[in-house]
Formats: structure tokens, sequence, C-alpha cells
């Protein structure tokens, strides 16, 4: 039972992962990624991943702090922030968010305040349905990982 | 709208006032001319009234002053018969008659009269002499007077006059006054004259008695006085007569007047009110003779002098004419109004349509760049998918996606070439480059359509091409495989044959081809027993004959007269800095449709719509080429015959390598052919002489010198000369027999060898090989010859084959491992600092490094990145990102190139302190590479720029990690060691 389990997580893991690459939310850097964790790093994606949302939340908060105020409005270091997202977005392949930031960009170069409050909520808004799937991910990830490592503890064997 | 109407009111405005004011111009125009017309025709009429009016006037006073002169002469004669002769010698009788006679004399005289002068006292006395008493005018008996002047002699005419007293009536007593204080002939006022009741004067004359001194004083004449002889002038006959006699009498009204009495002028002849034109008269002033009287002659017109048709017709006309001229003028002003409006609207159109056009492009660049970048991901994901396990229907699958991805990708970037190339954004490069190794590399990517064809592949350069041009290869080799596959795609036999040239030595200019293309030479033509084979590279006629074999031959002798050979490019230093080429393309395809050739250079257009379905593609690759080659200052045109084949060829300038003296630049442009055959001699049996030509040019490259001949029976004949004649002389050690001249007779060619080499007449039998076109020929003559080479021919191919037919151990060539192994033999073990602002960035690149076995380092900004890589340090490479805070890679790698520079001087310095130049210093270089998200050519310019030695892409990509990473890896050991 328990080793069917393990599969079933698979089985989960890989339809979300489908469901994400269908919605363009995941490209195929993401898949890279995966590719690079190997037994030297057992968990670098995770890692990368949480230095990506660490970061975002920084970035994030900047950026609202920077649009809340119409008059004094930097665009400049707005820019700035969105390239950093842009850039750590297209690294671990979050392709979604990485578009609404090539949006926001635009926006920002055309100083036009109404249209990045708008795009900051998207931007937003992507972002946590991208967090919340990849905290899923992890969470399936880490219940395959505990099933390994029931399937193998050598108790229950 | 708003300001439409005002503007187009105001013109209208414009308009009409600029109407009204040229007609009331023209009015005056016209009024002007009129009354000039009329006051010239009225001062020509008062000349002519003028003149008229004084010659009638002359001839008046003339006939007037004969009269009067003839009545002197009557006074003479009085004087002398009446007074003088006593008794008298005149009477009434004598008077009448001599009167009557002369009358002619005297037309304007009604009649003449002699009146005696009576003095009172003497009255009684003569009215008793004459027999009658003196009678007053009223014909009563005459009252007491003075003096008396009764007629005594009168004209018959004039009978009744006979003793009436003249002095009796008012006028001629007065008359006979004034005539006899005078002495001179008067006149009277003009009064009605009894008979005729016409107008007329009475002229009194003087008859004195002898001898009146001619100084007399008034007394003196009155006593003097013996009688007065009168007559009646009829001045309206007298002036009727005269202007019957002269010309114009209709149109003048003649008046004569007296006017003595200025303020009361009598009139004397005409009517008193006349209806004559009034305004323009003229008065001449008439001289009877008489002092006291004066007289004057008034003409004027009977009627208004009409006014010529030409005073009305010559303004109507003038005015005529000038409004014609006033509507062309506001024509052409319309017309050109409107024209100037429509070429304002077509400007605007223009730039309308120059806008669109623009972002036609620019939307094209965009959508080709945001579809290739999904479709590189696509790629990847198949290029990782062939990776994986896969059974062969899902390999074959997956190869077939790939292969469809790559065409898709292939197509995207001409599109973006295209689109590129209309804004203006593609440059051409500059760097040196081998021609022949572009030109085999076509050939080779072409050879395995080419066999399965069973169609001639060929490329020849003229030997006078320099080995190393600088231009832009890939361009170059884009245009020649753009046509060179349009040649396979519809070329199903024959040939197809590249041909490069020096613009100089192709003595027939490319302008004249198109026109050249409709006669066909016959003369040209070879029959062979087969049947009409023409002289071309596979026998088959080409479209442009100017490839055949006559003038194939006449341009490589124009080459071989024109410059040595130089096979190196070194030897010949006359060239110019610029080096024009021609090159053709020619296949023996299906042509073009003659309608479609003027299309054919533009962008989607195919000869018709079957060809895509037949032969596929999209039409854009000559387009391109079109451009390209326009880039690169040539032109492109072609010569097709449908049926028959097309030939297109095309001119480029190209730069002379100055760099001649460096191998090095060779090395890495061209691969490296090997040298072991040099002095090697072979003889190639071929019947076809434009394809001899192109296998020797091959093999010369090589280093093989050639002999041709055109059988096998040839060959051995010569073979067998040499032989003979020369006994020291080398052998050709290879024979290269042409399938074409390789029958089923030369099968004893072997043994005949064979033969030869055990009557000891030749040493070793020479190697025979045998060029064939596709594989299924292979099979041929595999059991009597030494080699089988399928063409097409190139000179590594050839190499190679020479190589196992003669055993020569040449140094292995290298093999070039790609991918994941290749790139993880390069990194292993090396440092590699990663320089990224963005930890996830850092995080993944260094991971993706540390894939392929390299040492990573991290550094988080620029600054960082500076301090660890003061030197002396570790690092092998390093990758930098370009967007950073405070510091962006361009300014650390210019700042790490400066450390670097300073610390190579400090090197040289040392160096030459030591005098130790011998031994090359290691020069401090790390290579720098940048990584960038958006990868566009002015990222690429600048990182060039300031010192890194290439770039990636941001996610890394295998391949490009790999060809960016091989770039400096290689070039490591050439400067490291």
């Amino acid at each position: 039972m328990l080793g069917m389990g393990a599969g079933r997580w698979e089985d989960d893991m890989s339809r979300l992962l489908a469901l994400l690459f269908h919605q363009g939310v995941l490209d195929e850097h993401f898949m890279q990624l995966q590719q690079l964790q190997d037994d030297s790093s057992p968990n670098f994606v995770s890692e990368v991943i949480s230095i990506y949302f660490r970061e975002s939340e920084r970035l994030l908060r900047n950026i609202r702090t920077l649009l809340a105020d119409r008059e004094c409005t930097d665009y400049r270091k707005i820019g700035v922030c969105l390239n950093h997202l842009m850039g750590s977005s297209s690294s671990i392949g979050a392709n979604l968010v990485r578009n609404v930031c090539v949006a926001f960009r635009a926006a920002s170069e055309h100083c036009n305040w109404a249209g990045c409050l708008r795009l900051l909520a998207v931007l937003e808004h992507e972002y946590c349905y991208l967090k919340n799937r990849l905290h899923e991910l992890f969470q399936i990830e880490q219940q395959r990982v505990l099933a390994d490592r029931v399937r193998y503890h050598p108790v229950l064997q | 709208m708003g300001t439409e109407i005002p503007v187009a009111r105001q013109r209208w405005w414009q308009t009409w006032t600029a109407w009204i004011l040229w007609m009331m111009l023209m009015v005056s125009v016209w009024v002007a001319i009129h009354w000039y017309n009329r006051e010239s025709i009225m001062t020509t009429a008062q000349e002519a009234l003028v003149s008229m009016c004084d010659e009638r006037a002359r001839m008046l006073q003339d006939q007037f002053a004969v009269s009067v002169n003839h009545v002197h002469a009557l006074a003479v004669l009085i004087s002398t018969f009446h007074y003088q002769k006593n008794p008298s010698a005149m009477d009434q009788d004598t008077f009448a008659f001599y009167t009557g006679m002369t009358a002619f004399e005297r037309p304007l005289l009604s009649g003449v009269a002699y009146a005696q002068r009576v003095l009172h006292y003497d009255r009684e006395n003569f009215e008793s002499q004459q027999g009658w008493t003196i009678k007053t005018m009223k014909r009563e008996p005459s009252p007491e007077q003075d003096e008396y002047a009764p007629v005594i002699f009168s004209q018959e005419t004039v009978s009744y006059l006979e003793v009436l007293d003249m002095m009796s009536g008012e006028e001629d007593r007065e008359n006979i006054l004034r005539a006899r204080a005078t002495g001179k002939a008067v006149l009277t006022n003009p009064f009605r004259l009894l008979e005729s009741n016409h107008l007329g004067v009475v002229l009194t004359f003087p008859v004195y008695r002898m001898g009146l001194p001619a100084e007399a004083t008034v007394e003196n004449r009155v006593e003097a006085t013996a009688g007065y002889l009168g007559g009646a002038f009829d001045v309206e006959s007298l002036v009727e007569n005269l202007l019957k006699k002269l010309a114009g009498n209709q149109d003048i009204e003649v008046n004569v007047y007296d006017v003595t009495n200025i303020s009361d002028p009598l009139i004397m002849y005409g009517a008193q009110n006349s209806e004559g034109y009034k305004p323009l008269s003229h008065v001449s002033m008439l001289d009877f003779g008489d002092p006291f009287r004066k007289h004057q002659m008034v003409c004027r017109y009977s009627q208004k002098p009409p006014i010529p048709w030409s005073a009305i017709t010559s303004p109507s006309g003038m005015v005529v004419i000038l409004m014609l001229v006033a509507y062309i003028l506001y024509a052409a002003q319309k017309r050109y109004v409107m024209v100037m409006e429509d070429c304002r609207k077509m400007e605007e159109l223009k730039v309308q349509a120059e806008a669109a056009d623009v972002a036609k492009s620019q939307f094209l660049a965009t959508v080709s760049h945001e579809i290739r970048t999904p479709m590189n991901g696509v790629l990847g994901m198949l290029d990782m998918l062939l990776d994986t396990d896969l059974n062969l229907t899902q390999k074959d699958y997956a190869q077939t996606a790939q292969v469809c991805g790559k065409a898709l990708i292939a197509l995207i970037n001409e599109v973006l070439d295209r689109a590129k190339i209309e804004a203006g954004k593609l440059e051409i490069e500059a760097v040196p480059f081998d021609l022949r190794s572009i030109l085999d590399d076509v050939v080779s990517l072409f050879s395995a359509k080419s066999r399965e064809r069973g169609i001639e592949l060929a490329a020849f350069v003229s030997d006078n091409v320099p080995q190393v041009l600088t231009g832009d290869p890939g361009r170059f080799r884009q245009i020649i495989t753009n046509l060179v596959g349009n040649s396979v795609k519809f070329t199903d036999r024959g040939h197809i044959f590249i041909q490069v040239h020096l613009a100089e030595h192709s003595n027939m200019p490319i302008e004249g081809m198109l026109c050249s293309s409709a006669n066909g030479k016959v003369d040209e033509v070879e029959t062979m027993s087969g049947g009409t084979v023409f002289n071309t590279l596979s026998g088959y006629k080409a479209a442009d004959n100017r490839n055949s074999w006559e003038n194939f031959k006449q341009l490589l002798s124009n080459e071989a007269s024109h410059a040595s050979v130089s096979l190196n490019g070194l030897a010949n230093k006359k060239y110019p800095e610029s080096v024009n080429l021609i090159v053709s393309v020619e296949d023996t395809g299906i042509g073009i449709p003659l309608r479609a050739q003027d299309r054919v250079f533009t962008p989607f257009m195919q000869a018709d719509s079957s060809t895509s379905r037949n032969y596929g593609g999209t039409g854009i690759g000559l387009s391109i080429s079109k451009c390209l080659v326009e880039l690169m200052g040539g032109r492109i045109n072609f010569i097709s015959k449908p049926n028959i084949g097309s030939t297109f060829t095309f001119s480029v300038v190209l730069q002379q390598c100055t760099r001649n003296a460096g191998g090095g630049p060779k090395r890495s442009l061209s691969e490296d052919l090997p040298a072991c055959f040099n002095g090697l001699k072979a003889l190639l049996v071929d019947e076809r002489s434009v394809r001899s030509a192109v296998t020797k040019y091959h093999l010369q490259r090589l280093g093989i010198s050639v002999e041709i001949a055109k059988n096998t029976k040839m060959a051995l004949n010569a073979l067998t000369q040499k032989n003979g004649c020369l006994m020291n002389g080398k052998l050709p050690k290879v024979l290269f027999i042409e399938k074409d001249s390789w029958n089923n007779s030369d099968v004893c060619l072997y043994d005949h060898f064979l033969e030869r080499k055990r009557t000891g007449h030749i040493h070793e039998v020479p190697k025979v090989i045998l060029l064939v076109i596709s594989e299924c020929d292979k099979a041929v003559g595999d059991s009597l010859v030494d080699m089988v080479l399928v063409k097409p021919l190139r000179a590594s191919t050839v190499a190679v084959c020479l190589q196992q037919v003669l055993g020569i151990d040449n140094q292995p060539g290298k093999e070039l491992p790609k991918g994941a192994v290749f790139l993880r033999s390069l990194l292993a073990g090396k440092n590699i600092l990663v320089v990224d602002d963005n930890k996830v960035n850092l995080r993944v690149a260094a991971a993706a490094l540390k894939k392929y076995g390299a040492k990573v380092d991290c550094a988080e900004s620029g600054k960082e990145a500076l301090s660890l890589l003061q030197l002396p340090h570790k690092f092998d490479a390093c990758f930098m990102d370009v967007q950073m805070p405070e510091m962006d890679g361009f300014e650390a790698t210019r700042q790490i190139r400066l450390m670097e520079n300073e610390a190579n001087e400090q090197t040289r310095l040392r160096g030459a302190h030591f005098n130790d130049s011998d031994t090359e210093l290691p020069q401090c270089h790390l290579p720098i590479l940048a990584m960038t998200a958006d990868v566009i050519q002015a990222t690429y310019e600048e990182c060039m720029k300031c010192g890194m030695d290439g770039y990636v892409s941001k996610p890394f990509d295998e391949e490009q990690l790999y060809q960016a990473v091989a770039k400096f890896v290689a070039s490591k050991p050439l400067q490291g060691s």
C-alpha cells in the first residue's frame, strides 16, 4: 500500500507539472532546473525556489511602496526591480510571471501609473498562484521523499 | 472641417474678385483701343477736310480773280474807246455785241453794264443827249441829286438795267463810292439777284478818264472818275459749278460767308441751317480782291464720318485674346493648385506607406523573434527528448519533429533576415574567409541530395581568385546556399555548377545576360553517337551558353595569360585592394516560366502556386539573396529557359585580405588540406572538358598535377608514350576515370596495366579511381577499380579517398565532439567565477556550470568580482551579468582588463629587463563571457567593445554555451603555452 502511495505522489506531481506547463505558468527552464538537481545537491530546486520567493517578496514590496504615491513615483527604480524579478523568474522558468513583468516594465517605461497599478495586481496574483502551486509541488515532493524513506525504513521492513 | 469651408469660400471670393478686376481691365482696354482708333480716324478726316476745303477756296478765288480781271479789261476798253475817242467809238450795240461775244470769259458774271457818272449840273445835258430821263431803280424818274450813275451800255442779259440810276440803289451807291475811291473792284453784300433769285454779289469797277497817276489821292480819283462798270456775280451757281468739278463733292457741305461784319456773317452759298456734321469743320479765308470785304468758306462733312468696323473688331479681338489668356492662366493655376494638392496627398500617403512598411518590417521582426523563442524551447525539449531512451518509432517521430522545427526556425530566420534587411539593420561583416572552403561546405551540404537524384554538383573557383578574402562569409554562404538550394530543388537531371571568377576576366558583362538568353548557339553542340550532347558539365543543355566549354576554355586561358597561377593567394601582389567576383550557379532544371521571370526576386513570389505544392519553399530565399548581394555591392541576374535550366549570376565586391603574412587567420578559416599529395601526378580520363576542368581544379588544390585524356585509349597512349620517351619520367600514380568514360571495353584496363608491369614497362600499376555521380553507380566497377568516389567532389573528400587508396598515413583528422560530453571535458576542473546580482540566477548558473564539472565561485556584484579577480587569481573564466546595480558588467570588465593590461605591461618590462625575449611570456587574459537576457546586436557590440570574449543568453542553452566556451578554451592553449 505504501509502495502504491509513492507511485501516487509521482502521478500527482507530474499531473500538476503538466497542468502548470499547459497553463504556461512554467516553461522548460524549470525542467532544466530540475535536471540540475542531483545527489550532490539534493535540495537544489527547493533551495533556488525559496531564494526566488524571498527575493521576489522583497522586490514586490519595493515596487508596491514605490507605486504608493502617484506624484513621486520613481519609474526607473521600478524598472530595475522588475528587471531583477524578470531575470530570476526566467531562470527558474516562471514564464507567466516573467511575461507579466515584461508588460509591467513596458508600462513603467511609459510612466503609466494606472497601468502599473493594474499590472502590479496581476503580477501579485500570478505570483501568489505560482507560489501556491510550487508549495503544493514541494509538499508532494516531500511526501514522496517521506514515502521513499518509509519504504526503505529498516524497521518497517 | 471647420477650417476648410472658409478656405474654400475665401478662394471662391479671390477667384471672383480676380475675375471682376480682370473684366474691368478688359473693358478699359477695349475703351482705350476704341477711343484711340476713333481719334486717329477723326484726325485723318480732319486733315482730309482741311485739304479739301483749302483746295475749294483756292479754286473759287482763282475763278473769281479771272472774272474780275476781265472786268478790269472791259473797264480799260471803255476808257479807251468811249472816252479817248471823240466822238466815241462805242455805242450800246457795240458794247452789247462785244460783251455778248466775250461772255465765256466771265462765266461767273450774269452780265455787265456800264453806268456813266453824271453830275447834277450836267443832267439836263446828258438827258437830252441820250434822249431819256434818268430813272431810279424803281423805274421812276430820278429825283434831284448831286450826281447820278445811269447805265448807258449793258449786255443783253441785263438790258433791263438801261437808264436806271445805279446811285439810287443803296447797295450800288455804296459800291460806286467805294470803288471810285479805291480804284479797285469792290463787292456788295450778298443779296438775291433780280432774275435768278440766286444769292449773288455785285461787282463794281471804276472807269477813270485818262492820266490818273499811280499815287493819286482819293479826291483825284473821284475827280477822274468817268463811270462805273458793274456785273452781278452768281455766287451760288459759281460755287455749285466749282464743286461739281471736284471729287468728294457729295461728302462735303460747303458754306461761303461774307464776314465783313463778324458779328453778323452773311451767307453767300449753302443752306442757312446746314445739316452737316457740326463738330468737324474747317474755315478757309477767301480773298476776292476787295480789301473792304472779307469772305470765308466753311466746310464740313455732310455726314458724320463712319466709324470703321475695325475700331470695334480690333479691341474686341484683343479682349477675346486677353480673356483666353486669362482663362488659360486661370486654368493653369487651378491645375497647378490641384497637382500641388495631389502631390501633397501623395507625399502624405507615401509617408504613411513608408511608416506602414517600417511597421510591417518591425512587426515581422518582432513576431519572428517571438516565434523563435518558443521554437527554441520546442527544439531544446526535442533535443533532450532524443537524448532519452526512446524506441525506434518514438525516435523517428521526435526526429521528424526536430527536422520540422529546424526547418521552421530556418524559415523564421529568413523572414527575420528579410525584415532586418528591409529595416536596414543588417550589417555586412568584414572578416577574412576562404571562399573555396565555403563552396566546399555548400557542396557537401547538398551532396546527399545530388547523389540521391543522380545530378552532377560541382564547384569551380578560378585560380586567380585569392585564397583568403575579406567579406561576410556567412552571408556569402547564405546567398550561394540559397541559389544552390533552389537549383537542387528544381533539378532532376543534368548538373548544378557553381563557378567563381574574377570579374575582370569574365569578358561578358552581366548586363548583357538577359538579352542573350534568346540566341541559343548551335555550333556548340557536339554530335556524338548517342545523340545531341551539349558541351556543358553534364552534357545537358544549359540556359546560359556562356558556361559551355568554348567560353569556359576562353575564360580559363584568359586567366592563365593574365596572371600566374597562385594557389595560396600570396604570390601575386598585383591584385587590387577590392576583388570583384562573379559567381554563377547553373542548373539544368525545370527553369522559370517566362511570365514569372520578372518577379523572381519579389519576396514570397514563386513561379506559380503549383510550385510550392510540388517543391515546397516560401520563395523568400531569392529576394534575400538579392538584398544580400546588393548589400555586398553587387548585382544578381539570371537567365532561364523553361525545361532547359536557369543560370543565376551575381557579382560581389570583396576586399583583398591585407593580413597576407599571417598563417593564423587562414588556419581558422579553412579546413586544412593535407599537404602530403604535393607533387603527385594523376591522369584524368574524361570526355567532357568542363567536368575535367572542375576535377582538375580540385586535384590541383591538393597539389596534384593533372593530365587530361579524352578516353581510356588516349590515356593508355599517353602512358605508353611517356613511358617510351622518358623512362625516368614520373608516371601518374593515380588514374581518375569518369563513369561516362568507363565502358565495358575498358575492363581490360587493369589487365593491361598488369601486363605492362609484368613486361617491365612500368614499375607500378596506377591506382584507378572511378568517379560516379550517385550511390547506385557505386557497384559498377567495384571489382575492377581501386576505389569509387561518389561526387560531388571536394578537395577534402578527394584527399581522404587518396589517402585510403595510396595508403598515406595522414595525421588523423580532428574529431569534433559536441554537446554535453565535450562541454564536460572542456569545463571539468576549471575554476569559473559567476557574477550576478540576482541570487536566483547566480544559483542556477552556478549549478549549471557545476553540472559540467567546473568549480564555481560566485560574486554578487561587480565590486566583489573585482576584488576576487585581483591578480594573481585562480580563475580560468568568468561569466558576467551585464545588468547589475552600482557597477554593471561592462564597467567591471573594463576595470579587469585595465588591471590585466597593467600587469602585462609590468611583466613585459620585467621580461625586457632580463633580456629574456626567447620565451614567450604568458599574457594574462581572463576570458569573460557576458550573460545577458536580450541578445541584440547593440549589446553584443558593447560586450566586444569593453573587452569581453563572448556572450551567452541567460537561461543557459547547451549549444550556445558550448560554442562560447569552446571558443575561448580552444584559443587558450594557443595563448597560454
